[in-house]
């Protein structure tokens, strides 16, 4: 209590200093459940659970109990530890989908921003066929192409993501490049990949950090929509919007089977969403426009 | 502003070509042959391999495609081997039940983001604009089948006031068509109105710094007056590019809410085709929604650059 109360008083007496870049409570919670579903994620494993697969039919939609601190779905499987299993697809997927993201688009964002030319205009113009299509639907029609399974949901909402990333970096390299620091080191004649790679890429990631806990909350989202449409993780794995689409069936006798893997995502989306746009008004160097 | 037409025209040829080889690719490269998914567990060797001579999928991949493109280009874009429907037929029939619903979530968002946006500029930072700036926020981490499911059982299986599910066209009962629209319409605009807020909030509240409001203010108009005539008027612009910009969004949100809502539009022609590998109507659906939404985003920029001329005689 002590140690909590003192970083408080820190706190109170450093904000007049740095008025408007203080993270504020609800980051911090934000921060916290983010924290929370990580580790239930990784840990399901050794936690005390029930098996999110084991039917029990004597106790369908079993209402609140000590057995089953979180009811039972249809089946009787174990509502709390489908939650929890559930957390880890959603997490899988919406971290490793805007990585591919991030890597490929940020690459091919700061090469863009960085050489121009005929470069860029061949990436910025395969990106506008890419946006092209109503993301959902390339999505759905890839998925159903390439068969439903983890890594191609990962692959394709990955791939969806890179243009938004691309765009990211190579808005923040154009302004970089005509920095002092960087003319500095052309100037020491300094290679194109140091330039890149020691240069531009510490500052450029910043932004695209703060753009990748967006990315996240929007895989989530998205695959999400496509499992519960049946058409994204194939079952018996549960992620949170197939069990959601489950739910929905006995909306009218069980809604808690709809709404408890509801809240689990919206508050993790929440969470993504506020934390990644805190940290991009952080970054933004517009930030003093409004 | 014809150079400016032509241009934005002759960009469009491209990007069109690409969405056609696109789709196509997507379609034929990708394991599962078609010839295998119309014939079923029962094929034998012999008669896939009659098959694919028949629908010309034993030629290279590039004669396919030129083929494909030159019925396209014709107006042909196949026909189901499930139902013998034409793709045409198939989406002309729905269309309209799709374009229905995004018209009236269009209409919802702007009259629940529109007003409120407005009041939040009008007392900007002020705890109404927290309150609600705060809201949007959460709003947006709400996906769109997640608010479909609270508007069901809120209004559906609590209250009983509207039909879950269910269609009738509206030439043949109007009331009863928009009885069963509302939810779907209502749970796509919940996806759209914090945008429209935020964006014409901000821009409002800029807006109102600029000296011609202090002078209206100076003349003695009406507050009223001032936010809805001098200060709205501007930020048009910015609706229809926040419009045009949703409509990527929406075309997907179709997709969730028409499946769930049982609607009979694009969107459920789409996630039916994938759950029968129904590859024809697929392709042909997959390639006229990228089109469609290339040509509607080509509308959208002339129609921002007839609203400020800036555009037209800028850098682009």
């Amino acid at each position: 209590m002590a140690t909590l109360e003192l970083s408080i008083d820190q706190d109170a007496a450093q904000a007049p200093a740095r008025r408007g870049r203080r993270l504020g409570l609800l980051f911090w919670m934000a921060i916290g459940w983010m924290i929370f579903v990580f580790a239930v994620a990784i840990f399901a494993d050794v936690l005390p659970l029930a098996s999110p697969t084991d039917m029990d039919m004597l106790e369908k939609r079993a209402p609140f109990s000590f057995a089953h601190w979180l009811v039972t779905d249809r089946l009787g499987r174990d509502e709390l530890s489908r939650v929890i299993y559930g957390a880890r697809i959603s997490l899988i997927v919406g971290l490793c989908a805007p990585v591919i993201g991030l890597t490929l688009g940020g690459a091919l964002g700061m090469l863009a921003g960085y050489f121009r030319g005929r470069f860029e205009s061949l990436v910025v113009g395969s990106m506008d066929v890419l946006l092209a299509f109503p993301p959902l639907i390339l999505a759905l029609a890839v998925t159903a192409f390439l068969g439903q399974s983890i890594p191609n949901l990962t692959f394709i909402l990955g791939v969806l993501g890179v243009p938004a990333f691309m765009r990211v970096a190579r808005v923040a390299t154009l302004t970089l490049a005509r920095r002092e620091f960087v003319i500095a080191a052309q100037a020491l004649g300094a290679t194109h990949a140091r330039i890149l790679l020691r240069e531009l890429l510490p500052n450029v990631m910043l932004p695209l950090f703060a753009f990748f806990l967006l990315g996240v909350a929007i895989t989530i989202v998205a695959e999400g929509a496509l499992s519960f449409l049946g058409l994204g993780v194939p079952p018996p794995i549960s992620s949170w919007g197939s069990m959601i689409g489950e739910g929905r069936e006995s909306l009218d006798i069980a809604p808690r089977l709809a709404f408890i893997p509801a809240i689990a995502m919206f508050l993790t989306v929440l969470s993504f969403n506020f934390v990644g746009d805190t940290l991009r008004a952080f970054t933004d160097p517009r930030q003093g426009a409004l | 502003m014809v150079l400016f037409v032509a241009r934005r025209l002759l960009y469009l040829v491209p990007v069109l070509i690409a969405v056609s080889l696109l789709t196509f690719l997507i379609a034929s490269l990708l394991p599962g042959d078609l010839a295998y998914v119309i014939l079923g567990d029962q094929a034998t060797p012999e008669n896939v391999a009659a098959l694919r001579h028949d629908m010309g999928l034993d030629q290279p991949i590039w004669v396919r495609y030129f083929g494909w493109l030159g019925h396209v280009l014709q107006g042909d874009f196949g026909r189901s081997f499930r139902t013998g429907q034409t793709v045409l037929q198939a989406v002309t029939e729905r269309l309209p039940v799709s374009f229905e619903l995004m018209v009236l979530a269009e209409i919802m968002s702007l009259a629940i983001g529109v007003p409120l946006a407005i009041a939040c500029a009008a007392r900007s930072g002020g705890p109404f604009d927290r309150f609600m700036t705060g809201s949007a926020f959460g709003m947006l981490s709400v996906p769109t089948f997640l608010s479909a499911i609270l508007l069901i059982y809120l209004f559906a299986v609590e209250l009983r006031w509207l039909p879950a599910t269910g269609y009738v066209p509206f030439g043949e009962d109007p009331a009863a068509n928009l009885r069963f629209m509302v939810l779907p319409a209502l749970t796509l605009a919940f996806a759209e109105w914090p945008g429209i807020m935020r964006v014409l909030r901000s821009d409002m509240i800029a807006t109102l710094q600029e000296d011609y409001i202090a002078l209206a203010k100076a003349k003695g108009l009406k507050p009223s007056r001032i936010l809805l005539v001098h200060a709205l008027k501007p930020s048009s612009l910015t609706l229809v590019t926040i419009t045009g910009i949703n409509i990527g969004r929406l075309i997907g949100g179709a997709v969730i809410v028409e499946t769930i809502f049982a609607l009979p539009g694009i969107g459920r022609l789409l996630v039916g085709a994938i759950y029968t590998r129904d590859l024809i109507i697929l392709q042909g659906v997959v390639l006229l929604v990228g089109a469609g939404f290339v040509l509607i985003n080509f509308i959208v920029d002339m129609l921002y650059a007839v609203l400020d001329p800036r555009i037209r005689h800028g850098h682009a």
